[in-house]
């Protein structure tokens, strides 16, 4: 088979060598041996290659990520080579006649056991260390290759049941020209960091680890959904051209992007970018955003071991509204639990996490954690158009509850004489639909709304967005969600308040000009689509959008609803 | 065999970049070299002996050295810690 299908989640083709992102099998049986001393030369065998190897990564580390993020392979080194676990190791080959591969892991789970039971959640931590570093040892006893995708030295596509976000943190961009993973969907951390740097993907191909080798040559086409395995020449030549009418296209929509996003007949709207770090804001300007409409904060939480402080949140929010020169920028507060888990905060595991302790809930119960970004957030206020919204809000207690929090902060702020902007705009994010239904009694205590569809259509449908088998429901143009929209919308003007999304339909080709026809005041999506959202506007008329709203509303199904938006389009 | 006392001053105590330095540090000497925090003693050439102390801010350790080198092991460990803030 050379043809795989999958989901088209970041525009445009790549063409290169394939890495494959997948945990080789490291399971093995214990044995008996017969000649120990040739038993323990295997075993340093294996921790001088281990060594050599956890060498050359740190050294590329240092280059990479500077000598703090390298430090972590330092103290890895000095496990591998730590006296009180080889000395164990060694004893039990040669006293036990154990053989090397299991002496090592009864001697390291010994040890991951002691840190796990420590009641000082650092030090848990350090199990994995210790874990890690086993597994490059156990790998070399097995003769199989770890995958150490910080070490990629050459342009490939990366190949991967999916990608979390540490395996996206340790990829070398340089070198990275796409992915395609066997799960996922458009709105997966996957799809969203190859949205967010900019290089094709295609995900949820069911059997793209099965069919792809290392090194065979692949081709992603993340505008059709489709990944060609080992193409021939000729067909490389055809891709080639398509990438480059891509590009030529591209180049067109690049022309838009000093203007403003106005419509055929003269209707403004705002089109901003979501961002998850400063980083992302090169990609927000070349592509002409118009703000930041949703900034993820929980970035600076992760790939870390302990929380980020007031200090390294409050430069991370300096730079972000520096950045956009008093442009707006909506910063959303800490959005953690269901699928982002924080390892170090130790959250109990819980049966449904989409419907647990997440975003507010979480912050509102662990005040400190809230407070110290919020301290951070008003403290950078001053430096730009700064505007906060509140995650999965879901009942207006909760929203006044978090509003005082910030009341709270800010007065002490200022107390301390710090300087704090007089004007922050305080508005939610729209995920849930009690909060949808309800929006008229929100929008008289909140400066706006963002409605965040990827959450509202799984909440709505009932229908967990990580689980493929119901992905069907996931309908953004079914017209009860167009409803929902509506209602917020309405409900936001009839305050004097404005509207936004921050979903991925706030970005999509047949939701654009729905949206537009409804009154959404902001559409915020990946950059990289802002653009082409910008010249599909240009070419509507809002008044005709709104009758096609109209019309969609009282459709029965998402098929009817599509029809409708195509037919109407061409027609223009 | 010679010995110091110190008292932890860093406010995250001997987690893993310290613990790092003076296992590094301790490696290059000769002489066996202990370190020794609420009477539980390790080997300071061992990083996970060192981390599974769990040493925190305000602890009082106790660094032994026994051999040929122990003296300068004992130096070098003090610069350590004194340079690095971590203990005085």
């Amino acid at each position: 088979m050379t043809f795989l299908h999958g989901i088209a989640a970041s525009n445009g083709i790549a063409i290169a060598k394939a890495y494959r992102l997948v945990e080789p099998d490291l399971s093995f049986e214990k044995m008996t041996i017969e000649d120990a001393a040739a038993e323990v030369d295997r075993f340093r065998n294996a921790m001088k290659k281990s060594k050599s190897e956890l060498g050359a990564i740190r050294d590329r580390a240092k280059v990479d990520l500077g000598a703090d993020k390298a430090a972590i392979f330092e103290a890895h080194l000095l496990v591998l080579t730590d006296p009180e676990l080889n000395g164990p190791i060694e004893d039990k080959i040669q006293s036990e006649k154990m053989n090397a591969e299991s002496a090592l892991k009864e001697t390291a789970d010994m040890f991951i056991m002691m840190f796990e039971q420590m009641d000082n959640d650092y030090m848990k931590e350090r199990a994995a260390d210790i874990r890690d570093v086993t597994k490059r040892v156990l790998a070399h006893l097995l003769g199989v290759q770890l995958v150490n995708p910080s070490m990629i030295a050459e342009e490939v596509i990366i190949v991967a049941e999916d990608l979390t976000p540490s395996d996206t943190a340790q990829l070398n961009r340089q070198f990275v020209k796409g992915f395609t993973t066997n799960i996922g969907g458009r709105t997966s951390h996957s799809a969203i960091m190859a949205r967010s740097m900019e290089i094709p993907a295609v995900v949820g191909t069911k059997t793209a680890t099965e069919a792809i080798n290392n090194g065979d040559l692949v081709v992603v086409d993340g505008l059709k959904g489709e990944v060609h395995i080992n193409p021939t020449p000729e067909q490389v030549e055809q891709y080639r051209k398509v990438h480059e009418d891509y590009e030529a296209q591209k180049a067109e929509w690049a022309k838009l992007v000093n203007e403003a996003t106005i419509s055929a007949d003269n209707h403004h709207v705002e089109l901003a970018a979501n961002i998850g770090t400063p980083k992302d804001l090169k990609g927000v300007i070349e592509n002409g955003g118009e703000g930041v409409g949703l900034y993820r904060t929980e970035f600076l939480y992760m790939g870390r071991d302990q929380l980020p402080t007031e200090e390294e949140q409050f430069e991370s929010y300096k730079a972000v509204l520096e950045g956009m020169t008093g442009k707006p920028v909506v910063v959303r507060t800490l959005d953690i639990g269901g699928d982002k888990e924080l390892p170090y905060l130790d959250l109990p595991k819980e049966m449904n996490p989409f419907l647990g302790f997440r975003a507010i809930r979480l912050c509102l119960e662990e005040q400190d954690i809230f407070r110290t970004q919020l301290r951070a957030l008003l403290r950078a206020s001053s430096y730009g158009n700064l505007k906060i919204m509140f995650p999965m809000i879901a009942t207006l207690d909760e929203f006044r509850a978090a509003k005082a929090i910030l009341e709270e902060e800010k007065q002490k702020l200022q107390t301390e004489g710090q300087k704090v902007a007089d004007k922050i705009e305080l508005g939610i994010m729209v995920e849930i639909p009690s909060t949808a239904v309800l929006a008229d009694q929100f929008a008289k205590e909140v400066d706006f709304f963002s409605i965040g569809t990827n959450d509202l259509i799984q909440y709505t449908m009932a229908a967990d967005r990580m689980n493929q088998r119901v992905s069907y429901l996931y309908q953004p143009y079914n017209p009860s969600i167009l409803r929902l929209v509506k209602m917020v919308i309405d409900a936001a003007h009839a305050e004097g308040k404005w509207a936004g999304m921050c979903g991925e339909m706030a970005g999509d080709e047949t939701a654009v000009p729905i949206l537009l026809g409804l009154g959404l005041d902001e559409f915020s999506m990946s950059a990289t689509s802002i653009l082409r959202a910008r010249s599909l506007i240009k070419n509507l008329k809002k008044s005709d959008m709104e009758m096609l709203a109209q019309k969609a509303l009282n459709m029965q199904t998402t098929t009817q609803v599509v029809d409708a938006v195509n037919s109407a389009i061409t027609r223009n | 065999m010679a010995e110091k006392q110190f008292k932890v001053i860093d406010e995250t105590g001997i987690h893993a970049r310290p613990a790092t330095l003076l296992v590094q540090t301790a490696s290059r000497f000769d002489s066996e070299i202990n370190l020794e925090y609420k009477s539980k003693k390790v080997n300071l050439k061992s990083i996970m002996g060192v981390m599974s102390l769990g040493i925190g801010q305000g602890a009082e350790i106790k660094i032994s050295a026994e051999g040929n080198d122990a003296n300068d092991a004992l130096n070098a460990l003090e610069e350590t810690l004194k340079k690095e803030g971590l203990a005085e």
